[in-house]
Protein backbone atom coordinates (compact mmCIF):
# COMPACT_ATOMS: atom_id res chain seq x y z
CA UNK A 1 0.00 0.00 0.00
CA UNK A 2 2.76 2.42 0.86
CA UNK A 3 4.53 1.46 -2.32
CA UNK A 4 1.74 2.61 -4.49
CA UNK A 5 1.08 5.61 -1.98
CA UNK A 6 4.79 6.60 -3.37
CA UNK A 7 4.28 5.27 -7.15
CA UNK A 8 0.93 8.01 -7.13
CA UNK A 9 3.26 10.63 -5.75
CA UNK A 10 5.74 10.16 -8.08
CA UNK A 11 3.97 9.99 -11.09
CA UNK A 12 2.01 13.16 -10.04
CA UNK A 13 4.96 15.08 -9.44
CA UNK A 14 6.72 14.15 -12.87
CA UNK A 15 3.19 15.08 -14.49
CA UNK A 16 3.62 18.52 -12.30
CA UNK A 17 7.30 19.30 -12.97
CA UNK A 18 7.18 19.01 -16.37
CA UNK A 19 5.12 21.99 -16.75
CA UNK A 20 7.55 23.97 -14.98
CA UNK A 21 5.28 26.83 -15.74
CA UNK A 22 2.73 25.50 -13.25
CA UNK A 23 5.15 25.46 -10.48
CA UNK A 24 7.03 28.69 -11.12
CA UNK A 25 2.92 30.33 -10.81
CA UNK A 26 2.38 29.26 -7.69
CA UNK A 27 5.85 29.93 -6.15
CA UNK A 28 5.32 33.38 -8.00
CA UNK A 29 1.93 34.52 -6.24
CA UNK A 30 3.49 34.22 -2.62
CA UNK A 31 6.48 35.36 -3.04
CA UNK A 32 5.18 38.88 -5.28
CA UNK A 33 2.62 39.11 -2.07
CA UNK A 34 5.78 38.67 -0.04
CA UNK A 35 7.71 41.73 -1.31
CA UNK A 36 4.30 43.98 -2.51
CA UNK A 37 2.73 43.68 1.19
CA UNK A 38 5.10 42.36 3.92
CA UNK A 39 8.89 44.00 2.98
CA UNK A 40 7.44 47.89 2.69
CA UNK A 41 4.79 47.79 5.33
CA UNK A 42 5.78 45.42 7.98
CA UNK A 43 9.62 44.57 6.65
CA UNK A 44 11.78 46.92 9.13
CA UNK A 45 9.84 45.70 12.66
CA UNK A 46 11.27 42.08 13.90
CA UNK A 47 8.38 41.00 15.49
CA UNK A 48 5.64 42.40 12.90
CA UNK A 49 7.52 41.45 9.81
CA UNK A 50 7.81 37.41 11.45
CA UNK A 51 4.09 37.50 11.81
CA UNK A 52 3.18 39.44 8.44
CA UNK A 53 5.57 36.79 7.31
CA UNK A 54 3.69 33.62 9.21
CA UNK A 55 0.41 35.17 7.70
CA UNK A 56 1.46 35.01 4.07
CA UNK A 57 3.09 31.31 4.17
CA UNK A 58 -0.26 30.16 5.79
CA UNK A 59 -2.09 32.23 2.79
CA UNK A 60 -0.26 31.20 0.46
CA UNK A 61 -1.10 27.62 1.86
CA UNK A 62 -4.50 27.86 1.85
CA UNK A 63 -4.32 29.61 -1.81
CA UNK A 64 -2.26 26.92 -3.50
CA UNK A 65 -4.32 23.73 -2.31
CA UNK A 66 -7.56 25.57 -2.63
CA UNK A 67 -7.30 26.33 -6.35
CA UNK A 68 -4.42 22.76 -7.12
CA UNK A 69 -6.38 20.52 -5.89
CA UNK A 70 -9.91 22.21 -6.47
CA UNK A 71 -9.69 22.84 -10.03
CA UNK A 72 -6.38 20.72 -11.01
CA UNK A 73 -8.45 16.97 -9.68
CA UNK A 74 -11.69 18.55 -10.81
CA UNK A 75 -10.29 18.75 -14.60
CA UNK A 76 -8.07 15.66 -13.90
CA UNK A 77 -11.66 14.02 -13.46
CA UNK A 78 -13.00 15.26 -17.12
CA UNK A 79 -9.94 13.67 -18.84
CA UNK A 80 -10.62 9.96 -20.01
CA UNK A 81 -7.28 8.96 -18.37
CA UNK A 82 -9.23 9.46 -14.71
CA UNK A 83 -11.84 6.56 -15.25
CA UNK A 84 -9.01 4.52 -16.41
CA UNK A 85 -7.06 4.47 -13.19
CA UNK A 86 -10.08 3.83 -11.31
CA UNK A 87 -10.15 0.40 -13.11
CA UNK A 88 -6.54 -0.59 -11.68
CA UNK A 89 -6.35 -2.23 -8.39
CA UNK A 90 -6.13 0.19 -5.73
CA UNK A 91 -8.55 2.32 -4.07
CA UNK A 92 -8.68 5.52 -2.57
CA UNK A 93 -6.07 5.74 -0.27
CA UNK A 94 -2.95 5.47 -2.75
CA UNK A 95 -4.28 8.16 -4.36
CA UNK A 96 -5.08 10.56 -1.71
CA UNK A 97 -2.11 10.06 -0.31
CA UNK A 98 0.38 10.77 -3.13
CA UNK A 99 -1.79 13.55 -3.89
CA UNK A 100 -0.97 14.89 -0.46
CA UNK A 101 2.74 14.01 -0.77
CA UNK A 102 2.68 15.57 -3.72
CA UNK A 103 1.11 18.55 -2.15
CA UNK A 104 3.37 19.05 0.80
CA UNK A 105 6.38 19.09 -2.15
CA UNK A 106 4.78 21.42 -3.83
CA UNK A 107 4.17 23.75 -0.74
CA UNK A 108 8.13 23.22 -0.33
CA UNK A 109 8.26 25.24 -3.57
CA UNK A 110 6.14 27.57 -2.95
CA UNK A 111 7.29 28.39 0.19
CA UNK A 112 11.02 28.55 -0.12
CA UNK A 113 10.97 31.87 -1.87
CA UNK A 114 8.80 33.43 1.03
CA UNK A 115 11.00 32.32 3.58
CA UNK A 116 13.86 33.77 1.07
CA UNK A 117 12.81 36.90 0.66
CA UNK A 118 11.71 37.52 5.04
CA UNK A 119 14.89 36.27 5.43
CA UNK A 120 16.85 38.69 3.08
CA UNK A 121 14.83 41.80 2.84
CA UNK A 122 13.30 41.93 5.88
CA UNK A 123 13.78 42.37 10.23
CA UNK A 124 11.94 38.82 10.75
CA UNK A 125 13.91 36.56 12.77
CA UNK A 126 13.46 33.04 14.81
CA UNK A 127 15.34 31.09 16.66
CA UNK A 128 16.29 27.92 14.32
CA UNK A 129 14.03 25.61 16.60
CA UNK A 130 11.18 28.21 15.83
CA UNK A 131 11.72 27.58 12.26
CA UNK A 132 12.11 24.00 12.33
CA UNK A 133 8.81 24.07 14.67
CA UNK A 134 6.93 26.50 11.73
CA UNK A 135 8.55 23.84 8.94
CA UNK A 136 6.62 20.96 10.44
CA UNK A 137 3.84 22.83 11.33
CA UNK A 138 3.28 24.14 8.02
CA UNK A 139 3.27 20.35 6.18
CA UNK A 140 0.33 20.01 9.12
CA UNK A 141 -1.72 22.76 8.46
CA UNK A 142 -1.54 21.87 4.22
CA UNK A 143 -3.59 18.81 5.01
CA UNK A 144 -6.91 20.14 5.60
CA UNK A 145 -6.54 22.83 2.72
CA UNK A 146 -5.24 19.97 0.30
CA UNK A 147 -8.29 17.88 1.44
CA UNK A 148 -10.33 20.66 1.13
CA UNK A 149 -9.03 21.32 -2.26
CA UNK A 150 -10.04 17.30 -2.58
CA UNK A 151 -13.29 18.13 -1.63
CA UNK A 152 -14.15 20.64 -4.34
CA UNK A 153 -12.28 18.57 -6.92
CA UNK A 154 -14.12 15.86 -6.46
CA UNK A 155 -17.61 17.12 -5.96
CA UNK A 156 -17.92 20.00 -8.74
CA UNK A 157 -16.83 20.25 -12.36
CA UNK A 158 -14.21 22.16 -13.30
CA UNK A 159 -15.88 25.67 -13.83
CA UNK A 160 -18.16 25.78 -11.04
CA UNK A 161 -14.82 24.26 -8.44
CA UNK A 162 -13.28 27.45 -10.11
CA UNK A 163 -15.75 29.31 -8.98
CA UNK A 164 -16.04 27.59 -5.60
CA UNK A 165 -12.40 28.38 -4.97
CA UNK A 166 -12.37 31.80 -5.68
CA UNK A 167 -15.29 32.74 -3.50
CA UNK A 168 -13.98 30.80 -0.87
CA UNK A 169 -10.46 31.91 -0.53
CA UNK A 170 -10.68 36.07 0.07
CA UNK A 171 -13.53 35.37 3.07
CA UNK A 172 -11.10 32.59 4.58
CA UNK A 173 -8.64 34.97 4.11
CA UNK A 174 -10.25 37.57 5.86
CA UNK A 175 -11.91 36.16 8.47
CA UNK A 176 -8.88 34.04 9.33
CA UNK A 177 -7.35 37.07 10.15
CA UNK A 178 -4.32 36.63 7.41
CA UNK A 179 -4.98 40.53 6.27
CA UNK A 180 -4.35 41.57 9.44
CA UNK A 181 -1.64 41.61 12.57
CA UNK A 182 -2.12 39.56 15.08
CA UNK A 183 -5.26 40.95 17.28
CA UNK A 184 -5.46 43.98 15.02
CA UNK A 185 -8.51 42.83 13.00
CA UNK A 186 -12.21 43.86 13.30
CA UNK A 187 -13.28 42.27 16.59
CA UNK A 188 -16.12 39.99 15.04
CA UNK A 189 -13.15 38.67 12.83
CA UNK A 190 -10.65 38.02 16.06
CA UNK A 191 -13.99 36.48 17.81
CA UNK A 192 -14.42 34.18 14.13
CA UNK A 193 -11.69 33.33 13.44
CA UNK A 194 -9.73 30.45 15.48
CA UNK A 195 -12.82 28.11 14.17
CA UNK A 196 -11.90 28.70 10.53
CA UNK A 197 -9.39 26.10 9.06
CA UNK A 198 -7.72 29.64 8.40
CA UNK A 199 -7.77 31.18 11.34
CA UNK A 200 -6.27 28.22 13.24
CA UNK A 201 -3.98 27.45 10.99
CA UNK A 202 -2.46 31.18 11.40
CA UNK A 203 -2.71 31.20 15.51
CA UNK A 204 -0.85 28.00 15.48
CA UNK A 205 1.99 29.23 13.03
CA UNK A 206 2.31 32.81 15.07
CA UNK A 207 2.35 30.84 18.52
CA UNK A 208 5.43 28.85 16.47
CA UNK A 209 7.36 31.86 15.22
CA UNK A 210 6.46 34.29 18.02
CA UNK A 211 5.31 35.06 21.59
CA UNK A 212 1.50 34.59 19.96
CA UNK A 213 -0.37 32.96 23.01
CA UNK A 214 -0.94 28.78 21.95
CA UNK A 215 -4.92 28.92 21.62
CA UNK A 216 -6.26 25.20 22.02
CA UNK A 217 -9.32 25.99 20.46
CA UNK A 218 -7.58 27.06 17.30
CA UNK A 219 -5.92 23.42 17.17
CA UNK A 220 -9.30 21.62 17.94
CA UNK A 221 -11.40 23.58 14.96
CA UNK A 222 -8.34 22.49 12.51
CA UNK A 223 -8.20 18.91 13.88
CA UNK A 224 -12.02 19.19 13.55
CA UNK A 225 -11.91 21.02 9.81
CA UNK A 226 -9.25 17.94 8.69
CA UNK A 227 -11.48 15.34 10.11
CA UNK A 228 -14.61 17.02 7.95
CA UNK A 229 -12.86 17.66 5.13
CA UNK A 230 -11.02 13.87 5.19
CA UNK A 231 -14.68 12.89 5.11
CA UNK A 232 -16.26 14.92 2.85
CA UNK A 233 -13.00 14.37 0.03
CA UNK A 234 -13.53 10.48 0.54
CA UNK A 235 -17.38 10.54 0.23
CA UNK A 236 -17.06 12.44 -3.24
CA UNK A 237 -14.05 10.37 -4.59
CA UNK A 238 -16.92 7.34 -3.95
CA UNK A 239 -19.69 8.75 -5.46
CA UNK A 240 -17.87 10.17 -8.24
CA UNK A 241 -17.76 8.43 -11.86
CA UNK A 242 -15.79 10.83 -13.72
CA UNK A 243 -17.85 11.59 -16.46
CA UNK A 244 -21.40 11.38 -16.84
CA UNK A 245 -21.30 10.13 -20.26
CA UNK A 246 -18.81 8.58 -22.16
CA UNK B 1 1.70 -16.78 -22.19
CA UNK B 2 0.38 -13.50 -21.41
CA UNK B 3 -1.89 -14.92 -18.73
CA UNK B 4 -1.24 -15.27 -15.53
CA UNK B 5 -0.45 -19.43 -14.52
CA UNK B 6 0.18 -18.46 -10.93
CA UNK B 7 -3.53 -17.49 -9.16
CA UNK B 8 -5.07 -21.28 -10.72
CA UNK B 9 -7.82 -21.30 -8.42
CA UNK B 10 -9.76 -18.26 -10.27
CA UNK B 11 -8.72 -20.20 -14.24
CA UNK B 12 -10.98 -23.37 -13.48
CA UNK B 13 -12.77 -24.10 -16.72
CA UNK B 14 -16.04 -22.55 -17.07
CA UNK B 15 -15.93 -20.43 -13.89
CA UNK B 16 -17.71 -17.19 -14.47
CA UNK B 17 -15.11 -14.04 -15.16
CA UNK B 18 -17.90 -11.33 -15.26
CA UNK B 19 -21.35 -11.16 -14.72
CA UNK B 20 -23.83 -8.42 -14.86
CA UNK B 21 -27.39 -9.73 -13.66
CA UNK B 22 -30.38 -7.22 -14.71
CA UNK B 23 -28.26 -4.72 -14.56
CA UNK B 24 -29.46 -0.71 -15.26
CA UNK B 25 -27.42 2.01 -15.90
CA UNK B 26 -29.57 5.84 -16.16
CA UNK B 27 -27.47 8.95 -16.22
CA UNK B 28 -30.29 11.39 -15.68
CA UNK B 29 -33.30 10.64 -17.22
CA UNK B 30 -31.38 8.64 -19.87
CA UNK B 31 -31.29 4.69 -19.43
CA UNK B 32 -27.49 3.77 -20.70
CA UNK B 33 -28.06 0.56 -20.06
CA UNK B 34 -31.29 -1.21 -19.74
CA UNK B 35 -31.63 -4.50 -17.74
CA UNK B 36 -28.53 -6.62 -19.47
CA UNK B 37 -28.56 -10.13 -18.37
CA UNK B 38 -24.66 -11.17 -19.41
CA UNK B 39 -22.19 -13.72 -18.51
CA UNK B 40 -18.79 -14.12 -19.64
CA UNK B 41 -16.75 -17.35 -19.03
CA UNK B 42 -13.23 -18.23 -18.24
CA UNK B 43 -11.27 -18.43 -21.10
CA UNK B 44 -13.94 -16.77 -23.56
CA UNK B 45 -13.59 -13.92 -26.08
CA UNK B 46 -16.87 -12.43 -26.72
CA UNK B 47 -17.06 -9.20 -28.50
CA UNK B 48 -19.42 -6.35 -27.94
CA UNK B 49 -21.06 -5.17 -30.78
CA UNK B 50 -22.99 -2.21 -30.87
CA UNK B 51 -23.21 1.39 -32.76
CA UNK B 52 -21.93 4.15 -30.54
CA UNK B 53 -24.50 5.38 -28.00
CA UNK B 54 -25.78 1.28 -27.66
CA UNK B 55 -24.22 1.32 -24.11
CA UNK B 56 -21.31 -0.58 -24.41
CA UNK B 57 -18.64 1.46 -22.93
CA UNK B 58 -21.29 1.97 -19.81
CA UNK B 59 -21.58 -1.49 -19.60
CA UNK B 60 -17.81 -2.19 -19.56
CA UNK B 61 -17.66 0.87 -16.90
CA UNK B 62 -20.00 -1.20 -14.81
CA UNK B 63 -18.26 -4.58 -15.15
CA UNK B 64 -14.64 -3.32 -14.46
CA UNK B 65 -15.97 -1.16 -11.45
CA UNK B 66 -15.82 2.71 -12.63
CA UNK B 67 -19.14 2.92 -12.76
CA UNK B 68 -21.86 1.72 -10.22
CA UNK B 69 -25.40 0.26 -11.31
CA UNK B 70 -28.63 1.78 -11.00
CA UNK B 71 -29.91 -1.14 -9.95
CA UNK B 72 -29.15 -5.27 -10.84
CA UNK B 73 -25.94 -6.61 -10.48
CA UNK B 74 -22.37 -7.03 -11.52
CA UNK B 75 -19.50 -9.27 -10.20
CA UNK B 76 -15.87 -9.46 -11.65
CA UNK B 77 -13.90 -12.51 -10.62
CA UNK B 78 -16.11 -13.57 -8.29
CA UNK B 79 -16.49 -9.97 -6.29
CA UNK B 80 -18.12 -6.51 -6.51
CA UNK B 81 -15.53 -4.88 -9.49
CA UNK B 82 -15.40 -1.92 -6.98
CA UNK B 83 -13.57 -3.52 -4.56
CA UNK B 84 -9.91 -3.35 -5.97
CA UNK B 85 -9.10 -6.47 -4.67
CA UNK B 86 -11.23 -7.73 -7.64
CA UNK B 87 -9.21 -6.08 -10.27
CA UNK B 88 -5.87 -7.45 -9.54
CA UNK B 89 -6.44 -10.10 -12.23
CA UNK B 90 -8.17 -6.92 -14.83
CA UNK B 91 -6.62 -5.05 -17.66
CA UNK B 92 -8.17 -2.54 -19.50
CA UNK B 93 -7.53 -0.09 -22.30
CA UNK B 94 -7.93 3.24 -21.24
CA UNK B 95 -8.90 5.84 -24.50
CA UNK B 96 -5.72 6.44 -25.68
CA UNK B 97 -6.80 10.33 -26.41
CA UNK B 98 -6.48 10.37 -22.57
CA UNK B 99 -2.81 9.26 -22.07
CA UNK B 100 -0.79 11.71 -19.66
CA UNK B 101 0.55 14.00 -22.11
CA UNK B 102 3.68 15.14 -20.52
CA UNK B 103 4.52 11.24 -19.02
CA UNK B 104 6.78 8.90 -20.98
CA UNK B 105 5.84 5.97 -22.07
CA UNK B 106 7.71 4.10 -20.18
CA UNK B 107 6.55 6.14 -17.10
CA UNK B 108 3.07 5.63 -17.71
CA UNK B 109 3.78 1.52 -18.66
CA UNK B 110 5.83 1.42 -14.89
CA UNK B 111 3.01 3.40 -13.24
CA UNK B 112 0.48 0.99 -14.56
CA UNK B 113 2.41 -2.24 -13.68
CA UNK B 114 3.27 -1.16 -9.95
CA UNK B 115 -0.14 -1.77 -9.36
CA UNK B 116 -0.23 -5.55 -9.61
CA UNK B 117 1.29 -8.39 -7.33
CA UNK B 118 2.66 -9.81 -10.93
CA UNK B 119 3.23 -7.63 -13.98
CA UNK B 120 5.34 -8.21 -16.68
CA UNK B 121 8.48 -6.16 -17.39
CA UNK B 122 8.65 -3.14 -18.46
CA UNK B 123 10.73 -4.18 -21.49
CA UNK B 124 7.88 -7.27 -22.41
CA UNK B 125 5.26 -4.96 -22.19
CA UNK B 126 7.40 -2.60 -24.88
CA UNK B 127 8.69 -5.25 -27.19
CA UNK B 128 4.96 -7.08 -27.08
CA UNK B 129 3.58 -4.13 -28.44
CA UNK B 130 5.84 -2.84 -30.69
CA UNK B 131 6.86 0.01 -28.43
CA UNK B 132 10.66 -0.89 -28.06
CA UNK B 133 12.09 2.48 -29.13
CA UNK B 134 9.43 4.75 -27.79
CA UNK B 135 10.20 4.08 -24.45
CA UNK B 136 11.30 7.65 -23.54
CA UNK B 137 9.14 9.36 -25.69
CA UNK B 138 6.21 11.68 -24.01
CA UNK B 139 2.94 10.33 -24.65
CA UNK B 140 1.63 13.62 -25.97
CA UNK B 141 4.16 13.19 -28.95
CA UNK B 142 3.23 10.00 -29.84
CA UNK B 143 0.85 9.00 -33.00
CA UNK B 144 -2.10 8.06 -32.87
CA UNK B 145 -1.35 4.74 -33.76
CA UNK B 146 1.13 4.58 -31.12
CA UNK B 147 -1.05 5.64 -28.56
CA UNK B 148 -3.28 2.67 -29.53
CA UNK B 149 -0.70 0.43 -29.20
CA UNK B 150 0.14 1.66 -25.68
CA UNK B 151 -3.12 1.74 -24.49
CA UNK B 152 -3.80 -1.53 -25.44
CA UNK B 153 -0.56 -2.41 -24.18
CA UNK B 154 -1.80 -1.32 -20.86
CA UNK B 155 -4.63 -3.65 -20.68
CA UNK B 156 -1.85 -6.26 -20.79
CA UNK B 157 1.32 -4.82 -18.67
CA UNK B 158 -0.35 -6.59 -15.35
CA UNK B 159 -0.40 -10.18 -16.56
CA UNK B 160 -4.50 -10.17 -16.04
CA UNK B 161 -6.63 -12.90 -16.52
CA UNK B 162 -9.64 -11.02 -17.98
CA UNK B 163 -8.96 -7.80 -20.34
CA UNK B 164 -11.44 -5.62 -21.82
CA UNK B 165 -10.38 -3.78 -24.77
CA UNK B 166 -11.88 -1.07 -26.02
CA UNK B 167 -11.60 -0.92 -30.13
CA UNK B 168 -8.20 -1.78 -29.63
CA UNK B 169 -7.11 -2.11 -33.45
CA UNK B 170 -9.42 1.11 -34.57
CA UNK B 171 -7.02 3.29 -36.93
CA UNK B 172 -4.09 1.40 -36.99
CA UNK B 173 -2.67 0.06 -40.11
CA UNK B 174 -2.78 -3.60 -42.07
CA UNK B 175 0.46 -4.78 -40.28
CA UNK B 176 0.13 -2.97 -36.61
CA UNK B 177 -3.10 -4.35 -36.96
CA UNK B 178 -2.26 -7.67 -37.37
CA UNK B 179 0.18 -7.91 -34.68
CA UNK B 180 -1.83 -6.68 -32.09
CA UNK B 181 -4.55 -9.29 -33.13
CA UNK B 182 -1.84 -12.10 -32.76
CA UNK B 183 -0.96 -10.33 -29.28
CA UNK B 184 -4.13 -10.86 -28.46
CA UNK B 185 -4.82 -14.45 -29.66
CA UNK B 186 -1.76 -15.16 -27.73
CA UNK B 187 -3.23 -14.50 -24.67
CA UNK B 188 -6.43 -15.97 -25.19
CA UNK B 189 -4.51 -19.96 -26.11
CA UNK B 190 -2.76 -19.11 -22.97
CA UNK B 191 -6.61 -19.48 -21.27
CA UNK B 192 -6.82 -15.26 -21.07
CA UNK B 193 -10.53 -14.29 -21.11
CA UNK B 194 -11.32 -11.20 -23.57
CA UNK B 195 -14.04 -8.97 -23.94
CA UNK B 196 -13.52 -6.57 -26.82
CA UNK B 197 -16.08 -3.88 -27.98
CA UNK B 198 -15.94 -2.31 -31.32
CA UNK B 199 -18.23 -0.87 -33.61
CA UNK B 200 -16.46 -2.53 -36.17
CA UNK B 201 -17.64 -6.17 -37.21
CA UNK B 202 -14.37 -6.82 -39.04
CA UNK B 203 -12.09 -6.32 -35.67
CA UNK B 204 -15.00 -8.42 -33.53
CA UNK B 205 -14.86 -10.99 -36.70
CA UNK B 206 -11.34 -11.56 -36.75
CA UNK B 207 -11.25 -12.28 -32.46
CA UNK B 208 -14.44 -13.23 -31.24
CA UNK B 209 -16.41 -16.74 -30.87
CA UNK B 210 -19.19 -15.05 -29.55
CA UNK B 211 -20.93 -11.57 -29.92
CA UNK B 212 -22.96 -9.80 -28.17
CA UNK B 213 -24.88 -7.15 -30.14
CA UNK B 214 -26.42 -4.63 -27.74
CA UNK B 215 -28.60 -1.53 -29.11
CA UNK B 216 -30.35 1.19 -26.73
CA UNK B 217 -28.96 -0.40 -23.75
CA UNK B 218 -30.64 -3.77 -24.20
CA UNK B 219 -28.64 -7.15 -25.66
CA UNK B 220 -30.37 -7.07 -28.85
CA UNK B 221 -28.24 -11.01 -29.84
CA UNK B 222 -26.09 -13.08 -27.76
CA UNK B 223 -25.04 -15.14 -30.23
CA UNK B 224 -21.84 -16.95 -31.85
CA UNK B 225 -19.92 -15.16 -34.57
CA UNK B 226 -21.65 -16.91 -37.31
CA UNK B 227 -25.36 -16.50 -36.23
CA UNK B 228 -24.92 -12.93 -35.49
CA UNK B 229 -22.70 -12.37 -38.65
CA UNK B 230 -25.96 -13.82 -40.38
CA UNK B 231 -28.56 -11.71 -37.99
CA UNK B 232 -26.77 -8.50 -39.29
CA UNK B 233 -26.15 -9.59 -42.89
CA UNK B 234 -28.74 -7.18 -44.27
CA UNK B 235 -28.85 -5.51 -47.94
CA UNK B 236 -29.63 -2.19 -48.72
CA UNK B 237 -32.10 -1.97 -52.34
CA UNK B 238 -32.85 1.49 -53.89
CA UNK B 239 -35.16 2.18 -56.26
CA UNK B 240 -36.25 5.20 -58.12
CA UNK B 241 -40.37 5.11 -58.71
CA UNK B 242 -42.67 7.68 -59.07
CA UNK B 243 -44.74 6.05 -56.79
CA UNK B 244 -43.96 4.09 -53.48
CA UNK B 245 -44.57 0.60 -54.48
CA UNK B 246 -47.52 -1.04 -52.09
CA UNK B 247 -46.86 -3.96 -50.04
CA UNK B 248 -43.41 -3.13 -49.89
CA UNK B 249 -41.72 -1.08 -46.81
CA UNK B 250 -39.85 1.58 -49.14
CA UNK B 251 -38.73 4.87 -47.33
CA UNK B 252 -37.32 7.63 -49.03
CA UNK B 253 -38.32 11.31 -50.10
CA UNK B 254 -38.58 12.54 -53.05
CA UNK B 255 -38.53 9.77 -56.03
CA UNK B 256 -35.50 7.42 -54.32
CA UNK B 257 -36.61 5.17 -52.03
CA UNK B 258 -34.56 2.19 -50.12
CA UNK B 259 -35.55 -0.93 -48.63
CA UNK B 260 -33.26 -2.68 -45.74
CA UNK B 261 -33.82 -6.50 -45.71
CA UNK B 262 -32.09 -10.00 -45.21
CA UNK B 263 -33.17 -11.71 -48.47
CA UNK B 264 -32.55 -9.03 -51.37
CA UNK B 265 -33.09 -11.77 -54.16
CA UNK B 266 -36.64 -12.15 -52.97
CA UNK B 267 -37.57 -8.80 -52.83
CA UNK B 268 -36.29 -7.99 -56.17
CA UNK B 269 -38.07 -11.54 -57.80
CA UNK B 270 -41.44 -9.60 -56.09
CA UNK B 271 -40.64 -6.20 -57.80
CA UNK B 272 -40.55 -7.86 -60.86
CA UNK B 273 -43.29 -10.22 -60.74
CA UNK B 274 -45.48 -7.43 -59.55
CA UNK B 275 -44.70 -4.97 -62.28
CA UNK B 276 -43.36 -2.27 -60.12
CA UNK B 277 -42.37 -0.23 -62.17
CA UNK B 278 -38.79 0.94 -61.18
CA UNK B 279 -35.42 2.02 -62.58
CA UNK B 280 -31.99 3.06 -61.64
CA UNK B 281 -31.86 -0.40 -59.30
CA UNK B 282 -28.91 -0.70 -56.43
CA UNK B 283 -28.25 -3.22 -54.44
CA UNK B 284 -25.37 -2.77 -51.61
CA UNK B 285 -24.36 -4.56 -48.33
CA UNK B 286 -26.03 -2.36 -45.92
CA UNK B 287 -23.82 -0.79 -43.46
CA UNK B 288 -23.14 -2.21 -40.10
CA UNK B 289 -25.46 0.94 -38.46
CA UNK B 290 -28.23 0.55 -40.88
CA UNK B 291 -28.06 -3.43 -39.88
CA UNK B 292 -28.21 -2.91 -36.28
CA UNK B 293 -31.15 -0.33 -37.11
CA UNK B 294 -32.92 -3.15 -38.65
CA UNK B 295 -31.98 -5.42 -35.63
CA UNK B 296 -33.61 -2.51 -32.75
CA UNK B 297 -36.43 -2.12 -34.88
CA UNK B 298 -37.04 -5.74 -35.62
CA UNK B 299 -39.10 -4.95 -38.87
CA UNK B 300 -38.13 -6.45 -42.18
CA UNK B 301 -34.90 -8.40 -40.67
CA UNK B 302 -36.74 -11.34 -42.82
CA UNK B 303 -37.78 -9.19 -45.88
CA UNK B 304 -41.24 -11.10 -45.80
CA UNK B 305 -42.86 -9.55 -42.81
CA UNK B 306 -43.85 -6.10 -44.96
CA UNK B 307 -46.65 -4.82 -44.00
Amino acid sequence: MTSLTLTHARFQTLELFRIPIAVVGSAFWPAASMLAFVVPFAGGDPVTATYATASMITFAVMNTNLFQYGIGVSEDRAQPWDPYVRTLPAGARPRFLGRLLTGLLMMVVALAPVVLIAALFTDATMSPVAFAGAALLCAAISVPFILMGLSIGYSLPSKAALVVAQILFLPLAFGGGLLTAPGGAPGFVEDLAPYLPTGGAVRLMWATVGDYPFEPRAALSLVGWTILFGLLATWAYRRDEGRRFG
Amino acid sequence: MLGGQQEAPTRTAGAVHARAERVTKRFGSGVAVDGVDLEVRAGEIVGLLGPNGAGKSTLVGLLTGSRRPTSGRVELCGGDPRDPRFRRTLGVTPQETGLPASLRVGEVIDFVRSHFPDPLSRSEVLDRFGLGDLARRQTGGLSGGQKRRLAVALAFAGRPEIVFLDEPTTGLDVEARRDLWEAVREFHAGGGTVVLTSHYLEEIEALAERVVVLGEGRVLADASLEAVRGLVKVSRISISSPVPPSGFDFEGNGDRLHLLTADADRVVRELVTRNVPFRDLEVRPASLEEAFLTLTNKKAVAGKDQR
